[in-house]
C-alpha cells in the first residue's frame, strides 16, 4: 500500500496515544449525544408521553379514588395521606418507564428502516458499544419523563427526602436499563415496522398492567399472582412504593433492588446478543 | 488497494456472487457497471464488512475483511445508495457524530468538519436540519460524511440514483473533485453507462453475479470494434465488393458491411470525425452513385455491456454467437460484430 501525502497514515496511528476504553467511551459518548439530541427535539414524542400518564394519574386516579368503598378494602387505609391516586403514583412513574423504555428500545426498528443504523455499523465501532450508547440513551429518556412526573408528585402531596430521592432514581435507572434492553432485543430482531404494534400489545400493556401499577397484588387470585410475580416491573413498582409512600409491599426493599438488578444484567445480556447477531443490512 | 479473491455470496440457494475476483490499484475510479439485482451493492456491502461472504475474501488497504474488519472499516468510507444521515441532526452534528465514531482526534475534529463541509459545498447550510435538505445536499452530506476520517478508500454506491440530471452533474463535478483533491481510491456502482464512463479509470462489468469484462473505458469500446459510419447511398444496390476495395488503401478502415434491413453501408473506422472526409473523398472518386446520408456513432457503454452480456450468455449457452444475428436491432448486432 503506497501512502499518500497529507493522508493519517491510517487510524491505529492517528490513536495511537488512547486507550481502547477511552476510544470506547468517545464512540459511546456519540451514540448516547445523538439520541438525547433527538429526543429533545421530538418535542410531540415528550408531550405525548407525558400526557398519557397524566391522564392516568388524574382521570383513573381521581375517578377510582373517589370511590370510598373500593379504598375502603386496601390495607394500608391507615395511613389517611394516601388515597388511591397517590397509591398508584409509583405506578404511573413505572408506567412512563415503561412506554418510553420499550419503545425507545424498539424505536431502532426505524434507524435500520432509514439506513442510519447501517450507517453506524459500517464505522468501526463494536455493537456493544452502540447497545450500551442506545440504552443510556434510553434511560436518559426515561429518567427526564419520570422527573417531570416527579414534580407532579409535588402537587398530589407525594413527600420525598434526598435519600428516597436518590433510591427513587435508581430504581427508575434500573427499571428503565431493562426496559430498553428488551426493546432493543426485540427491535434487533425485527425487519419491519408492522411488529410494532405487537410489541404494543404484546409487550408494553401486558408489563404495565401486571406490575401491580393499579392495584395491590395482596388478594390476587394465583394465575394473576404468579403472572405479576414474572414481570419485572411489579418489583419497581414495590420499591417505588416503599420508598415514595412508606407502604410495605409484597417483597423486601433488598429483594425488589436485587430482582431488578438481575433483570437488567439479563436482559442487558440477551440485548448485547442479539445486537452482535444483527444483520447489519 | 483492494484485492478481492474468489469471492463468492449464496442467500439459501440463489448465488448473488459468484467467483469475483478484481484488483482495484491506488488511486483509482473503480467502476462497477450492471444492471439492477446483478450484485453491486451486495458485493459493495461485503467489502464494506456489512455482510460476510459465503467463501472467499477480500483485502482492502491491506487487511482482510473476514479477520480484521474493524481495521477495514476504518479505512474506508462508504456512501450508502439511500441516505443514511439523521435528518433530525443538523449536517454539522452528523459529522460530529460520525467524527466520534472514528475516533478522529479532538484537535483535528473541527478542522476535518470544516474541510469536509467546504468540499462539499454545504458549509452555509451546516448548521440546518438534514430534513430540509434537498435530495442532492443530503446526497453531498454523505460524502462529506465517507470522507471525515480521511479514509484509503471510498464507496460509492449508485451516487447519483433519484438525482436530476442537473444535480447529477453537480454531483460528478464533486466526485472528480475529491478523487482529485483527496487522493483516495474510489470504487462506485453505477447502472449508468455515462457516469462510468465520465468518472471511471476502469470499469468492471457485473452481470448476474459475475464479473464479465474488465478494462478501461476506452478499451472495452474499442473492443468493439472502433467508430461506426453508416452511410445510405442514392443507389440501394451498391456494389459492396467494389467499397470494400476502394476502401482497402486506408489503414483506418477496419471492416465494411452492408446493413440487410435497409442497405446501408456500414464502414468500421477509427477516429471516425478525422477520417470521414478522407472516405467521402475516395468513395466519391470511385462510385457512380451519390452519398445521400451520413451517420456517425461512437459504441457506447451500453453497446459494450450488450455485448459482454450477450457474449457471456451465448457462451454459457454453448451457442454460437451468430444464430442470434437475426433478432434484435442495430445495437445488438453491432455488439456482434466486435466479437468478430
Amino acid at each position: 500500500m503506497i501512502l499518500k501525502e497529507g493522508l493519517w497514515k491510517n487510524m491505529p496511528n492517528m490513536v495511537i496515544n488512547k486507550s481502547w476504553i477511552e476510544l470506547g467511551l468517545g464512540k459511546l459518548y456519540a451514540i448516547w449525544l445523538r439520541e438525547f439530541k433527538v429526543f429533545l427535539r421530538e418535542k410531540s414524542r415528550l408531550i405525548a408521553s407525558t400526557f398519557t400518564p397524566l391522564l392516568w394519574l388524574f382521570v383513573i386516579g381521581e375517578g377510582f379514588g373517589s370511590t370510598t368503598d373500593f379504598f375502603g378494602t386496601m390495607d394500608f387505609a391507615a395511613d389517611s395521606s394516601i388515597g388511591y391516586q397517590q397509591f398508584i403514583f409509583p405506578g404511573i412513574i413505572c408506567m412512563s418507564v415503561i412506554f418510553t423504555s420499550v419503545f425507545f428500545g424498539s424505536y431502532i426498528i426505524w434507524d435500520r428502516k432509514f439506513d442510519f443504523l447501517k450507517s453506524v455499523m459500517v464505522a468501526p465501532v463494536s455493537r456493544t458499544t452502540i447497545f450500551l450508547g442506545k440504552a443510556f440513551g434510553g434511560m436518559t429518556t426515561s429518567l427526564i419523563q419520570a422527573a417531570i412526573l416527579l414534580v407532579v408528585g409535588f402537587v398530589i402531596g407525594i413527600h420525598y427526602t434526598p435519600l428516597s430521592m436518590v433510591f427513587i432514581i435508581i430504581i427508575i435507572l434500573l427499571l428503565s436499563f431493562t426496559l430498553t434492553s428488551l426493546g432493543l432485543t426485540l427491535g434487533s430482531h425485527m425487519e419491519s415496522l408492522e411488529g410494532f404494534q405487537l410489541i404494543v400489545s404484546f409487550v408494553v400493556f401486558p408489563l404495565y398492567f401486571l406490575s401491580g401499577a393499579l392495584f395491590p397484588l395482596n388478594n390476587l387470585p394465583t394465575w394473576l399472582s404468579i403472572l405479576t410475580t414474572l414481570d419485572p416491573v411489579t418489583y419497581g413498582v414495590d420499591a417505588l412504593r416503599e420508598v415514595m409512600l412508606g407502604i410495605t409491599g409484597m417483597n423486601s426493599f433488598a429483594l425488589n433492588i436485587s430482582v431488578l438488578l438481575l433483570s437488567a444484567a439479563a436482559l442487558g445480556t440477551v440485548g448485547i446478543l442479539s445486537f452482535r447477531r444483527m444483520k447489519a443490512v | 488497494m483492494i484485492t478481492i479473491k474468489n469471492l463468492f455470496k449464496q442467500y439459501d440457494n440463489v448465488t448473488v456472487l459468484n467467483d469475483i475476483n478484481i484488483e482495484v490499484f491506488d488511486n483509482e475510479v473503480f467502476g462497477l457497471l450492471g444492471p439492477n439485482g446483478a450484485g453491486k451493492t451486495t458485493l459493495i456491502h461485503i467489502l464494506a464488512t456489512l455482510i460476510k461472504p459465503t467463501a472467499g475474501t477480500a483485502i482492502v488497504n491491506g487487511y482482510d475483511i473476514i479477520k480484521n474488519p474493524s481495521e477495514v472499516r476504518s479505512s474506508i468510507g462508504i456512501v450508502f445508495q439511500a441516505p443514511s444521515s439523521d435528518d433530525m441532526l443538523t449536517g454539522y452534528e452528523n459529522l460530529k457524530l460520525h467524527s466520534l465514531l472514528y475516533a478522529v482526534p479532538k484537535e483535528l475534529r473541527e478542522k476535518r468538519i470544516s474541510e469536509v463541509l467546504e468540499l462539499v459545498g454545504l458549509t452555509n447550510r451546516k448548521d440546518d436540519q438534514v430534513k430540509k435538505y434537498s435530495g442532492g445536499m443530503r446526497r453531498r452530506l454523505e460524502i462529506a460524511r465517507g470522507l471525515l476520517h480521511k479514509p484509503t478508500v471510498i464507496f460509492l454506491d449508485e451516487p447519483t440514483l433519484g438525482l436530476d440530471p442537473s444535480s447529477r452533474e453537480v454531483m460528478w463535478k464533486y466526485i472528480n473533485r475529491l478523487v482529485k483533491d483527496e487522493k483516495i481510491t474510489l470504487i462506485l456502482t453505477t447502472h449508468y453507462m455515462e457516469e462510468a464512463d465520465f468518472l471511471c479509470d476502469r470499469i468492471g462489468i457485473i452481470d448476474k453475479g459475475m464479473i464479465i469484462a474488465v478494462d478501461s473505458p476506452t478499451q472495452l469500446k474499442e473492443q468493439l470494434g472502433g467508430e461506426v459510419i453508416e452511410m445510405e447511398f442514392a443507389n440501394k444496390h451498391v456494389d459492396k465488393e467494389n467499397i470494400d476495395r476502394v476502401l482497402k488503401q486506408c489503414n483506418f478502415v477496419r471492416k465494411v458491411e452492408i446493413d440487410a434491413k435497409n442497405g446501408n453501408v456500414l464502414i468500421y473506422v477509427d477516429d471516425a470525425s478525422h477520417n470521414l472526409p478522407t472516405i467521402l473523398k475516395i468513395l466519391d472518386k470511385a462510385n457512380n452513385t451519390e452519398v445521400e446520408s451520413v451517420e456517425l456513432r461512437s459504441p457506447t457503454l451500453n453497446d459494450v455491456f450488450l455485448k459482454f452480456a450477450q457474449r457471456h450468455i451465448t457462451k454459457k449457452q454453448g451457442l454460437d454467437e451468430d444464430e442470434d444475428d437475426s433478432e434484435g436491432g442495430f445495437m445488438e448486432k453491432y455488439a456482434q460484430y466486435g466479437n468478430k
